[in-house]
């Protein structure tokens, strides 16, 4: 691909047309970056044209440009927030010096490091998704699919963006095996436990744009607030894009919680075979997934007590969640008290406040879960239904960190193996649930249609209605296959 | 000082800290033979260290651990004698070993890091000896988390095997995170026995995260990766062709073992008693008593293997490395050592005699022999002044003679009234080396080797004058002078500084040419113990104190 043309396909702020050490890194990278696309992007549906919001620019009107395009053609772009004038770093021990433009070489290593975490979070979630378009409820639930997906291709170019101009043949390296490593793949799996689970229905993608990106949203806060001030320029962005996908789970969930109520209200009953035979999810299995995917994510901050945290903090790259809402930056001397597992009991402790900065960053993500929830209740609450869902504590399921040797109910309150193993199935999917869900994941493609199990959208995409054709199916799209009306000639 | 003095070791101060396991007691390893291949699995129990005040978080290790890998390493070589291949791996899914725990360092004095990191290097050491010795090849299969010591402990291995899941990498994180060195022979076991390029070992010692994957390959950081899926496979594939055909000296498949029993000394504040090694100490001397054979040695290998946890020469090389280790661990105040011996030096060379004939053939016979080799060498690594008395009674012939020539000085009475002599064996002019890979005679007349060839032509005993003319000992004061010589002798010594002491004799110990071992314990276990001193690590904003905690380290920029 030759300059002129790399500058015309790929909208940016950065001065790509200038930049040749970019132009070089992206002219091998970006046809790998395609092929990566074409092998482990959405299957089936890459020839269709797709109603995508694409940024084409950081300004008001440039963020949320529609149109209907083929996802291999999506222009993908590099954004910076715009910069803050006389930045400094916001927390650590350089608080206060001005933030860095280039990154510092005592810092290269971890940097890069993280960097890298972060970015093979993206490719590995449209990996996890990319058999969902064949089931999925509505055209309009498809089109927020690709939505996320291509916005997830957005991030990951994004961090290669960093990793290209900052960290050299090491970063170019990066940035390749980032496009190597595949989702749930033993011989190369992706860097992050959760990123290898497979999302293999559409609730599991709900609660993973609900829960699992929001983790992602506060990973991006934390590094919004980096000394190191191109990823938090670059990350400032991303969490524009990042809100639309949870806005996507949550409100998704949403519209399957509101379609049970309904069935329930319909029906009269709360009889678990009833609502299922009526071709609802009920809401004691829509928890169930709640709890698998809460947990999950609750996991991905990472250990209560870290050293690693401590030094990113210290070193000001990753602060906490809205940094400037805190007094002391420097967060040397403060502790904090935390509950960890003792001899028989949960005990609380004093832990230096910079070796807690995953739990602090855990505290607001748990936070802000418990608001999601509550909008999911007063869903309920509408429908006039005395049920209501919640949100495991966090201690619940976990595979990483204090209450990872443990087993702990959905209270938090620590149990036996016994009374873990007895109550499985009542606070997790069983196999049951997982066919029966299963059983329910039938593509519904047609014009204005949608699945037995969700309710439609209130409304529909940039002023459009739910019915409206967001998908044109070319001729040889899985979509036809599967009972779409093909507009465009194959 | 008196006895009572309380010491000023941290570690010498907790419970003392006792070398003697067995399989079964095993806090941190599985280990299972099956047929020609020992697989030894490291899963560190979190709780059960050394001391309480730190958890093992990751199969890392403190001196707990490597007790164990030691007591394997020696109970393989004769337990099991049809063991071909020894794979060193993990039971931990993900995780191979993290390294030694760095809180356990940070937490402890300085001359428990010393003789920690001396005892564990030692362990790396018998490692390569047993397969340069015994035909075992080892084989350390990655499967996960290398770091640090881990990874140190797999360079001590003969062939490694990283798995290659896009993220596992081997790494010494040492100098980047830490402050301080790998100093578990890892530095020097990359550029002198792997070979890797010294730039590229430059690359790889300050990158914290490591190398992985095809230039950890590329770079003879390790000798093969492979994917995941492939890995448990492989390893078991390859332990058996490494397993292939019988082992030197009647290790066949069928040879039969000999286990190990405990050597249930006693210990006391006022020292250690074996049946033929003990401890005495006075203050800051202690003397150690070896006794000698008072049989003769058995009539063949078979039956020396049958009476193998009484028999001499074996039981008194175990006794004495085990004194060392006392010696070392809870016992930093005696900084003197005066060795002796009684018995019957005949009875001393028909031993030695039994061991030259048969070592060559027999693996057993080989073994008692190869464990004196290694503890001769832990008599010459102990931070210690040594000096041998000489005496009536005494049987310093062959391997005990060999241990006079390990001490810094030795003192033979020279009584004609009371005729005390010394002889050498064959095992004295060639099986039993020196870290530097002479012997212990040849290292002594470095500079004149036509006295050494006149002691190795010397046939029967030297009579204590003639001793002295021949150099084999110090100095052969006469009765009248004795007791003033050798008590002044012991009183100067034990004032001087012990620090001084340390580093002299270490560096007058080992002439000549330099080997991995003598660059480990001279250049890389000293820088390291030098830097266990400085700020930069150990002071209140060094990096070793900081570890872990809120703080970054601080440093002092100027460089010596």
């Amino acid at each position: 691909m030759g300059n002129v043309d790399l500058n015309a396909r790929i909208p940016n702020n950065v001065n790509l047309k200038e930049d040749r050490r970019l132009q070089r890194a992206l002219e091998a990278w970006q046809p790998k970056y395609i092929d990566w696309w074409m092998e482990m992007g959405p299957d089936g549906f890459q020839a269709d044209e797709i109603y995508l919001r694409t940024a084409v620019d950081v300004g008001r009107d440039g963020w949320a440009h529609f149109d209907h395009v083929k996802m291999p053609e999506y222009r993908w772009g590099i954004f910076l927030s715009p910069a803050e004038l006389e930045r400094v770093v916001p927390c650590g021990d350089h608080f206060g010096d001005p933030a860095w433009q280039q990154v510092p070489g005592e810092y290269r290593n971890m940097l890069r490091r993280i960097i890298v975490t972060q970015a093979d979070t993206e490719p590995a979630s449209v990996e996890q998704q990319r058999l969902l378009g064949r089931t999925a409820p509505s055209q309009y639930d498809m089109r927020n699919l690709f939505q996320v997906n291509v916005e997830e291709g957005r991030h990951l170019w994004a961090m290669v963006y960093l990793l290209h101009t900052f960290f050299g043949r090491d970063g170019r390296e990066e940035a390749e095996d980032l496009l190597r490593r595949r989702s749930g793949n033993v011989d190369s799996p992706r860097i992050l436990g959760t990123f290898n689970e497979p999302v293999e229905d559409w609730l599991s993608f709900f609660m993973f744009t609900t829960f699992t990106d929001r983790d992602g949203k506060f990973q991006l806060l934390a590094l919004a607030e980096s000394g190191f001030d191109p990823l938090s320029r670059t990350t400032r962005f991303m969490l524009t894009e990042e809100a639309h996908h949870m806005f996507v789970g949550e409100t998704g969930i949403g519209r399957v919680i509101e379609r049970t109520a309904q069935v329930m209200n319909e029906l009269g009953t709360e009889d678990v075979d009833k609502i299922r035979a009526h071709g609802a999810i009920d809401l004691p299995t829509i928890q169930r997934w709640l709890n698998r995917w809460y947990s999950s994510s609750v996991n991905l901050f990472g250990g209560e007590q870290s050293s690693n945290a401590a030094t990113y903090f210290a070193s000001g790259l990753k602060g906490r969640y809205k940094e400037d809402k805190y007094e002391d930056h420097v967060a040397l001397d403060a502790i904090y008290p935390m509950d960890v597992p003792g001899n028989g009991g949960i005990t609380t402790e004093e832990i230096p406040l910079r070796n807690a900065m995953n739990e602090v960053l855990r505290d607001g993500y748990t936070g802000d879960c418990e608001f999601v929830v509550g909008r999911w209740n007063r869903i309920l609450e509408k429908a006039e239904r005395s049920e209501r869902m919640y949100l495991p504590h966090r201690r619940f399921n976990r595979e990483i960190g204090i209450y990872a040797s443990g087993h702990y109910d959905v209270k938090g309150n620590p149990i036996t193996d016994a009374e873990w193993e007895a109550k499985h199935d009542q606070w997790l999917p069983s196999e049951d649930d997982l066919t029966y869900v299963k059983s329910l994941m039938k593509p519904c493609l047609e014009h204005g249609k949608i699945a037995s199990w969700i309710a439609p959208p209130k409304k529909g995409i940039n002023g459009n209605p739910f019915e409206w054709d967001y998908i044109r199916f070319d001729g040889t799209s899985a979509g036809v296959a599967l009972g779409a009306s093909p507009s465009l000639t194959g | 000082m008196s006895t009572t003095t309380a010491p000023s070791s941290e570690a010498a101060s907790a419970a003392p800290v006792r070398f003697e396991t067995r399989p079964e007691a095993y806090r941190h390893w599985s280990f299972q033979v099956e047929g020609p291949v020992a697989r030894l699995g490291m899963q560190v129990s979190e709780h059960e260290g050394l001391r309480s005040d730190y958890e093992l978080k990751l199969n890392s290790y403190d001196l707990s651990v490597d007790i164990e890998l030691a007591d394997v390493t020696r109970r393989l070589r004769f337990e099991h004698p049809g063991v071909r291949t020894l794979v060193v791996e993990s039971s931990v899914p993900r995780i191979f070993c993290a390294g030694a725990n760095i809180h356990m360092l940070g937490s402890s004095t300085h001359g428990f890091k010393v003789n920690f990191c001396k005892f564990t290097n030692e362990t790396r050491l018998y490692l390569e000896d047993m397969a340069a010795e015994c035909g075992i090849r080892t084989l350390a299969a990655l499967n996960g988390t290398c770091a640090g010591g881990g990874y140190e402990l797999a360079l001590a291995c003969d062939e490694i095997v990283l798995q290659d899941d896009g993220n596992t990498a081997v790494s010494l994180p040492e100098v980047p995170l830490l402050g301080v060195l790998p100093g578990t022979g890892g530095l020097t076991r990359l550029v002198d026995k792997r070979k890797v390029r010294r730039d590229l070992a430059d690359v790889f010692s300050t990158v914290a995260e490591g190398i992985k994957g095809r230039r950890a390959e590329q770079w003879n950081l390790v000798d093969k990766v492979v994917p995941s899926s492939r890995f448990a496979e492989f390893v078991t594939e390859r332990a058996q062709e490494l397993a292939q055909g019988d082992g030197p000296r009647g290790r066949t498949a069928n040879a039969e073992g000999v286990v190990l029993e405990p050597l249930g000394g006693t210990y006391e504040q006022g020292g250690v008693t074996h049946r033929n090694v003990t401890l005495a100490i006075d203050g800051r001397v202690g003397t150690i008593t070896i006794k000698g054979p008072d049989a003769p040695p058995p009539a063949d290998p078979a039956a020396a293997r049958a009476n193998a946890n009484d028999l001499w020469t074996l039981r008194t090389a175990r006794e004495l490395d085990d004194v060392l280790l006392d010696l070392r661990f809870n016992r930093p105040d005696v900084g003197t050592l005066i060795l002796k011996t009684e018995g019957d030096a005949a009875q001393v060379l028909a031993w030695d005699a039994f061991l030259a004939e048969h070592a060559e053939d027999d693996w057993f016979v080989f073994e008692i022999l190869a464990t004196w080799k290694r503890v001769l060498k832990r008599v010459d690594l102990s931070a210690r002044s040594l000096f041998a008395l000489i005496e009536p009674g005494s049987c310093f012939a062959g391997t005990l003679f060999d241990l006079t020539l390990a001490c810094d000085r030795s003192y033979m009475l020279d009584d004609p009234d009371h005729p005390v002599s010394i002889e050498l064996s064959a095992l004295n002019r060639g099986p039993l080396p020196m870290s530097n890979g002479l012997t212990r005679l040849e290292t002594r007349f470095l500079g004149a080797p036509d006295t050494l060839a006149a002691a190795l032509a010397h046939e029967g005993p030297w009579d204590a004058r003639d001793a002295e003319d021949a150099g084999v000992v110090t100095i052969s004061p006469d009765d009248i002078d004795w007791e003033d010589e050798v008590r002044i002798a012991i009183e100067e010594r034990a004032s001087l500084s012990p620090d001084a002491l340390t580093g002299m004799e270490a560096n007058i110990r080992f002439a000549g040419p330099e080997t991995l071992e003598t660059k480990i314990f001279g250049r890389l276990s000293a820088w390291q113990n030098w830097i266990f001193q400085r700020p930069n690590a150990v002071g209140e904003q060094g990096a070793l104190t900081l570890y872990g905690r809120p703080e970054r380290p601080v440093y002092d920029w100027s460089r010596t």
